[in-house]
């Protein structure tokens, strides 16, 4: 049997009644990496394990036996944990991040081997990887998206059962949308990011990739919640997001924001979302059209507060204490040596632009007035959710894009992320689930937004829509 | 041309709290370097700095102490530079909302109060040790993310005794909060003092200069004292004074030019994203308030008033809270009206015993009913002399014997009975015919030297008050 193709909750029904053992199961999905992956490159530092396997501790785990694939940018102990740069070649982490701590002890098996990624997260196609660019499985000349493109491909390859990514403008849910498989940014603050490697603070959010929608409750009942160890992270009671199956969507409203469907949207994505709307309509949602009017700066102030806070946050890697450090003779032209030779140039890039806007002179006028809009971002969303029980819009401004298209332009690239950004500056939950497909059988996503601990909602639209419609059971054929 | 200096002080003062600030590292000095280290406080990607609610307690009760404004809303900030003593190349600090700003300390000087305006104080990280050898530096983060308080003055002191005394005070009040120890050995309270000159009588500010490696208050001292001397004689021959650090060599009392401050570095201070701004209400304004003791200033009046010590000696008991205490418990139990013999007797023989044996007055095994005892046996019942009174205190400190009972074992009590005392006097009278001519044409010395005879022959257990009055009666 195939078991690398089921769902997390197929297989724990398997492992329960003890049809499957945790060996096959993880066995499996080795094989399916090793045949596989030379197409694909979801996975970096792919190592021939041997098939032994110890079982996890925990029988009882709500996770229990299950594989769980890693983007390289969450710290695993003792296993590499690089963020796909030179800069942190060999590095191993000394402790867990708490999500892997979680998915442990919830008797999950974590993958000794990562998922690519966009050096550091900056990117949306995942070509910006130490370790070369990650295929979409739909089409292998296209970019998988970014910055979790390994995650999502791996995923819709059937190489993961399920997978972590992050999300800190959209980088776990385009790559969704490009892959057609379900991605979720949990609300910011709803799962601990102590061990994430830092992109900017503010705005990440580690966030996971399921083959369906009961998966993703799956999940996120195992890695969310309070951690003492994040001061930002929010204690609030985490429901069992189980319950939000299966639940009708009659009485529901859903917001529209015209400033979503403007030029620049790709018409066979628009009239793909405009069918899931309709099809929402039909399950009983009230549809309304509804207004983000700071929309359009949702861009500009993300690459000021994200690449400002990015600037900070790398400077830590400087070769003194891990990972790469340049041959030098002293210690100015070590840092300068290091970093210089260490990063990739959108990590460069990235952090010139954010150095500057934190510059004696420049900060008022870019970081503090992009804090500024960014709250009136934030308004914009409150007020929606006044009347709105979720927004729906396109998860990307068009379908996959081909390996290399965007690569010479930076701006094209940033803005293949500009249905997504808004959200991670409100600190809002949105998912990307599969509503279709272009003429050249590329997926489309569908982005559903809720209020802060709104998960529950995006999980009863989603699951609604999921139990309608196929597009979710759909798998490239790898050619 | 004469000037008068303008100096600020920005003390950095090292937070009692048992672990880190923003990780659960011990806090603990002088262990094995690199020992006291987590992934937070080694700034290892992925780890996330949490707040230490004691530092902030402590840091809004200094603030409270040194009548700030301790403010509603306060923030952490990052501020950047490249060292290798800072793991993340960022240091967590406070930038535009410190916890505590624009408050004062009071100081004195020949009687005369002044009160220091204070800038701001706010809490930091502290960064780690670089030891440098020869051809190559090591590197110790065990202090890497210690609670740092740092307390700023506005440049409103106006000479190094001022700058002295400040220092005294505000060590003396933190001691008394009990939130740092305040050993500037141990590095736990830091000062670096900037200084500029200024045509006296003028208004205005010179190109100042700032002085780090201080290790004492009277480095502090002689550091301004020396920096004003340069100022004004490089004003003098017409030179212009540069920005710059200097180091403070102790050795050959003078400072040295360590780097010259022209480029001012940019830190890019941002709003610190790992930590949300924090809301100090007033309920918990109110609570941390509660806990801070009479501080120096208000028992040193309390001292003066309810037990009648002198301005000098309050003063002295005052500095220490634990000497403070100590005093007091005394003071309490003395049965006298007049309570000065007690506060004569701990600032004297007590801390000389107490620096004989190597030890804080407040470590001697001396309970304070025989401390008054011995007092009272001394001052009033005159069992014994102050001479012997002090030797007496001695043994007490090492045996933890009660004064009643050393005398009697070895038999110290005094001499006071008149017709031996006159036998002795006499015999001394005619030991010493030249000395006696001397009394006779009224040296006064003399006379003392004659009592000192009895005394020895007596082995001081003569009353010397009587002998004195022998002496008088037999010169009369």
């Amino acid at each position: 049997m195939e078991l690398y193709r089921l769902t997390a909750h197929e297989l724990l029904d398997k492992l329960s009644k003890k049809e499957i053992s945790p060996l096959d199961l993880i066995s499996s999905v080795r094989e399916r990496i090793k045949n596989n992956d030379g197409l694909v490159n979801a996975y970096v530092r792919l190592v021939d394990r041997p098939a032994e396997f110890k079982l996890p501790p925990q029988k009882n785990g709500a996770l229990c036996g299950i594989p769980i694939s890693i983007k390289d940018n969450i710290c695993t102990e003792s296993l590499n944990t690089e963020c796909c740069s030179k800069i942190l070649t060999g590095f191993k982490p000394p402790y867990d991040a708490t999500v892997i701590k979680k998915l442990k002890e919830a008797g999950a098996v974590i993958l000794d081997t990562k998922t690519n990624m966009d050096e550091f997260a900056f990117g949306s196609s995942t070509e910006n990887s130490c370790f070369g660019p990650t295929h979409n499985p739909w089409n292998l000349d296209c970019v998988p998206g970014g910055s979790s493109g390994g995650s999502a491909a791996a995923v819709a390859s059937d190489e993961a059962i399920m997978a972590l990514g992050s999300d800190t403008g959209g980088s776990i849910r385009q790559p969704a949308a490009f892959c057609g498989v379900v991605g979720l940014k949990p609300t910011y603050g709803r799962v601990s990011r102590y061990g994430l490697i830092a992109f900017a603070s503010s705005l990440d959010q580690i966030g996971t990739f399921t083959k369906d929608i009961p998966d993703c409750c799956l999940l996120m009942n195992v890695i969310s919640g309070h951690d003492p160890m994040d001061a930002t992270s929010i204690d609030v009671p985490v429901p069992n997001y189980i319950k939000s199956l299966g639940k009708n969507i009659k009485g529901l409203t859903i917001g529209i924001p015209q400033e979503y469907f403007i030029e620049g949207l790709n018409s066979q994505v628009k009239s793909i979302v405009e069918e899931a709307i309709a099809e929402l309509k039909k399950l009983g949602a009230a549809v309304k059209e509804v207004s983000l009017p700071h929309t359009e700066y949702a861009v500009p102030v993300y690459y000021i507060l994200g690449t400002a806070e990015a600037s900070s946050n790398l400077s830590r890697f400087d070769g003194v204490q891990y990972g790469y450090r340049a041959n030098s003779s002293n210690l100015v032209q070590m840092y300068k040596k290091t970093r210089g030779e260490g990063f990739g140039q959108e990590a460069k890039r990235r952090i010139l632009l954010g150095t500057f806007a934190l510059s004696h002179g420049y900060y008022d006028a870019y970081y503090l007035r992009a804090l500024k809009v960014r709250t009136l971002i934030k308004n914009d969303f409150d007020a929606v959710f006044k009347d709105c029980d979720c927004i729906i819009t396109p998860t990307a401004p068009t379908e996959a894009f081909r390996i290399g298209e965007k690569t010479e332009d930076p701006l094209q690239m940033y803005l293949s992320d500009i249905y997504t950004i808004s959200v991670n500056l409100a600190g809002i939950p949105a998912i990307s689930i599969p509503c279709g497909f272009t003429k050249a059988k590329l997926p489309v996503g569908l982005q559903i937004m809720a209020k802060p601990f709104g998960e529950e909602t995006l999980f009863q639209v989603a699951h609604a829509y999921e139990r309608s419609t196929q597009w979710h059971k759909l798998k490239p054929k790898l050619q | 041309m004469t000037y008068e200096p303008v100096i600020g002080l920005e003390v950095h003062v090292q937070l009692k709290t048992r672990t880190k600030v923003f990780c659960g590292c011990s806090t603990e000095f002088g262990n094995e370097p690199n020992t006291q280290v987590c992934p937070v406080c080694l700034g290892f990607p992925g780890a996330l700095p949490v707040l230490n609610r004691l530092a902030l307690e402590y840091s809004i009760k200094v603030g409270l102490a040194l009548n700030c404004t301790v403010q509603e809303f306060t923030k952490f900030d990052r501020k950047h530079y490249y060292y290798p003593d800072l793991p993340k190349n960022f240091q967590i600090s406070q930038y535009d909302l410190p916890i505590s700003k624009n408050g004062y300390l009071e100081i004195q000087i020949n009687g005369v109060s002044r009160r220091i305006k204070i800038c701001r104080a706010h809490l930091e990280e502290d960064a780690g040790k670089l030891i440098h050898e020869e051809n190559h530096s090591l590197v110790d983060l065990n202090r890497t993310g210690q609670p740092l308080l740092e307390i700023v003055t506005e440049p409103d002191i106006f000479s190094p005794e001022e700058a002295y005394e400040y220092l005294v005070n505000l060590k003396s009040i933190i001691q008394y909060l009990e939130v740092s120890d305040c050993d500037m050995e141990k590095g736990t309270l830091r000062c670096d003092a900037n200084i500029s000159v200024r045509p006296k009588g003028s208004s205005g500010l010179g190109t100042k200069s700032e002085i780090k490696n201080l290790n004492s208050f009277k480095a502090v001292r002689d550091a301004l004292e020396y920096e004003i001397e340069r100022h004004s004689e490089t004003l003098n021959a017409g030179e212009k004074i540069i920005q710059e650090t200097r180091l403070w060599d102790d050795k050959k009392s003078q400072t040295v030019s360590m780097r010259s401050k022209e480029e001012a570095k940019d830190y890019r201070y941002f709003p610190e994203p790992d930590l949300p701004p924090f809301i100090i209400s007033k309920e918990n304004l109110s609570e941390i308030k509660n806990t801070i003791p009479e501080l120096p200033k208000e028992k040193k009046s309390r001292f003066i008033q309810v037990y009648g010590l002198s301005e000098y000696d309050a003063g002295i008991l005052v500095m220490s809270k634990q000497n403070a205490d100590y005093a007091e418990e005394r003071l309490k139990i003395y049965p006298e009206k007049d309570k000065k013999p007690v506060a004569n007797w701990i600032i004297g023989p007590l801390t000389a015993t107490a620096s004989n044996l190597k030890c804080e007055v407040s470590e001697l095994q001396i309970i304070p009913e025989d401390f008054v005892a011995l007092i009272d046996l001394v001052e009033k019942k005159q069992v014994i002399s102050n001479l012997t009174g002090k030797t007496v205190l001695e043994k007490m400190a090492k045996t933890g014997k009660s004064p009643d009972l050393i005398i009697r074992e070895e038999n110290l009590a005094q001499n006071s009975d008149e017709k031996s005392l006159e036998k002795e006097v006499d015999a001394v009278i005619q030991e010493n015919p030249k000395v006696v001519a001397d009394v006779k044409i009224g040296k006064n010395n003399s006379l003392m030297f004659l009592v000192g005879q009895v005394m020895k022959r007596t082995k001081g257990k003569a009353n010397p008050k009587i002998v004195q009055e022998i002496l008088k009666r037999r010169f009369a």
